[in-house]
């Protein structure tokens, strides 16, 4: 009866966010610094190495074009790693949802917890890269703090995609295929390491549905110091991105779960 | 006024019916026992009137709220000690009974009022700052029993309490239960150890294969479905004084492996052949809820 239902939003996700919160205070030194690490090395590896080789990309150091790549795709990278790997760990080995369920909250406030925690966690990694692309001199644009608007919603969209790969994981491996499948071509096509125009016609045309491409195609205009175009258009398909997989998931989990 | 109240209760997974028509209802301050073999449908019944599964047929109301409709409004007064551990590792002791606190939306100082009392309940106040991997199976349990009741719940479902403990810490779950009854609460607990529903509960069912095939007070049910004396014979040639004198001595006879299980109204005849019988060992004691269940349920093996 409320399997195809709209999912139940209401502020009782918050003591669940917490919960989530607490954890990760525990671990926070680590965690940072982990988050800063992978994307680090891209930046300085690919922008400084890569970047002598190459004439301007885009009109402007290749570092710097790199820079709005890694902010989006490190924040990808962020939300869909907690929203698997974390939340399936939450769900299925330690039993949490279980736990959190008999209590008065139900599988939707669950659910909608998990997707702004991930969402939370991947705004920390993207801030994070932003404050180094900053120290790095890489932007002196104030436009570029609108980054900050952006990660968020970026966050959402990638957290509810994995939300939805997790409802449908036995195991662990499973989580694989979506990377190999979906998140390494991703950040291949859509304009992280380098222009979407480079790409053969129909390549460009799969990477135009993409959501990735149209957080690259916010962020790289803004630490340029510049409006993106379009900007509406792209900010609604990360929008609908989120609101189509919370809801996939949402029902996905209550089939896997409630029966 | 009934707190939990269930009528016609069905589910089936797969075109097999896990619960099959099952009706009942609990009484404030009462504990009641759910007995079954494994896959009785006892975890899918308390799982259902939580409200955390929709049933396929029947009614349910907790706390005089209709389920699954308003279960989640129903669960704030309600407390559930599951069967598989479900503690967060991540926390500590103390951590464990404030984070689940918030999930009831109480005041954060209510809730660190009430802990320092439920770790006192629960043997764990020394505890408070352990981390979860450091405890014992009995302290774990304790522990969620502590967050079970971390809301004052007026009713609580147990779900095997004591499975897996070693002897100490069972009775010591039992004394806290027995404290919660006296305190009013109402138990509903599952369980397969005939000694804590013999214990603990007024009224119990047994279930198997979906359906409620007995209920009734301990005594009622041993009354009411076996006969008063055991006599548990084993040694050589058990067998032929089974098949032949006990047989007409004995109200019943029942073989398991090597032992012959005789249930008799009088049992003076039967001892009386055994005792011309020194090859022949045997206990004689008085029919117990085991016996109620094994005859109800049958000997064989339930590991589906």
């Amino acid at each position: 009866m409320r399997a195809f239902a709209l999912p139940s939003m209401s502020l009782r996700f918050v003591p669940v966010w917490r919960r989530n919160l607490l954890v990760w205070r525990k671990l926070a030194v680590p965690s940072l610094l982990g988050n800063l690490a992978d994307p680090l090395i891209y930046v300085l590896g690919l922008g400084y190495g890569l970047g002598s080789m190459l004439p301007q990309v885009g009109g402007v150091p290749y570092i710097a074009f790199l820079a709005a790549g890694m902010v989006c795709s490190s924040t990808m990278n962020s939300a869909t790693f907690e929203a698997m790997y974390s939340a399936f760990s939450r769900m299925h080995v330690q039993r949490t949802w279980d736990a959190i369920m008999n209590a008065p909250l139900d599988l939707d406030d669950v659910v909608l917890a998990e997707l702004v925690w991930a969402a939370s966690k991947s705004v920390l990694s993207g801030a994070a890269i932003l404050a180094v692309v900053w120290l790095l001199g890489l932007t002196h644009s104030l436009l570029s703090l609108w980054v900050l608007a952006l990660v968020p919603l970026v966050g959402l969209a990638f957290g509810a995609l994995a939300l939805v790969v997790t409802a449908m994981a036995r195991s662990y491996d499973f989580f694989m295929y979506y990377f190999t499948l979906v998140i390494t071509p991703m950040s291949l096509l859509c304009g992280v390491f380098f222009p979407v125009d480079q790409l053969p016609a129909a390549f460009q045309a799969i990477a135009a549905f993409l959501p990735l491409t149209h957080a690259v195609a916010i962020a790289r205009p803004l630490l340029l110091g510049e409006i993106p175009g379009h900007a509406a258009l792209h900010v609604l398909v990360l929008l609908a991105y989120a609101a189509a997989g919370f809801y996939a998931a949402s029902v996905l989990f209550r089939r896997r779960l409630l029966k | 006024m009934a707190v939990l109240a269930a009528s016609a209760l069905r589910k089936s997974y797969g075109g097999e019916e896990v619960v099959a028509g099952v009706s009942f209802g609990i009484a404030p301050g009462e504990c009641f026992g759910l007995l079954g073999p494994n896959g009785a449908g006892k975890t899918t019944t308390l799982r259902l009137c939580l409200g955390l599964v929709d049933p396929d047929g029947g009614t349910i109301e907790l706390m005089q709220r209709p389920v699954p409709g308003e279960a989640r409004r129903a669960r704030v007064r309600v407390g559930v000690v599951p069967q598989m551990d479900n503690l967060d590792p991540d926390f500590t002791v103390e951590e464990n009974l404030l984070v689940y606190g918030r999930y009831f939306g109480l005041p954060e100082r209510a809730i660190r009022e009430r802990i320092p009392l439920l770790l006192e309940f629960a043997g764990l106040a020394a505890r408070a700052a352990s981390r979860i991997q450091t405890l014992s199976g009995g302290m774990k349990r304790r522990l969620t029993l502590a967050r079970a009741l971390i809301n004052d719940p007026d009713l609580i479902f147990m779900d095997e309490p004591t499975t897996g403990l070693d002897p100490q810490a069972r009775h010591l779950i039992w004394e806290r239960l027995k404290q919660l009854l006296a305190q009013g609460k109402t138990i509903v607990l599952t369980t397969h150890f005939m000694e804590e529903a013999e214990r603990l509960c007024a009224r119990l069912a047994i279930m198997d294969r979906g359906r409620f095939i007995t209920e009734g007070s301990p005594r009622e049910l041993i009354a009411r479905h076996i006969e008063p004396h055991v006599v548990e014979v084993h040694g050589d040639g058990v067998a032929g004084w089974a098949g032949g004198e006990a047989g007409a001595l004995a109200t019943r006879v029942e073989k398991s492996g090597d032992t012959v299980f005789c249930y008799a109204t009088d049992p003076a005849a039967l001892l009386a052949s055994l005792a011309r019988r020194p090859e022949l060992r045997y206990l004689h004691r008085p029919a117990d809820l085991e016996d109620v269940f094994l005859k109800l349920t049958g000997r064989e093996l339930r590991d589906s």
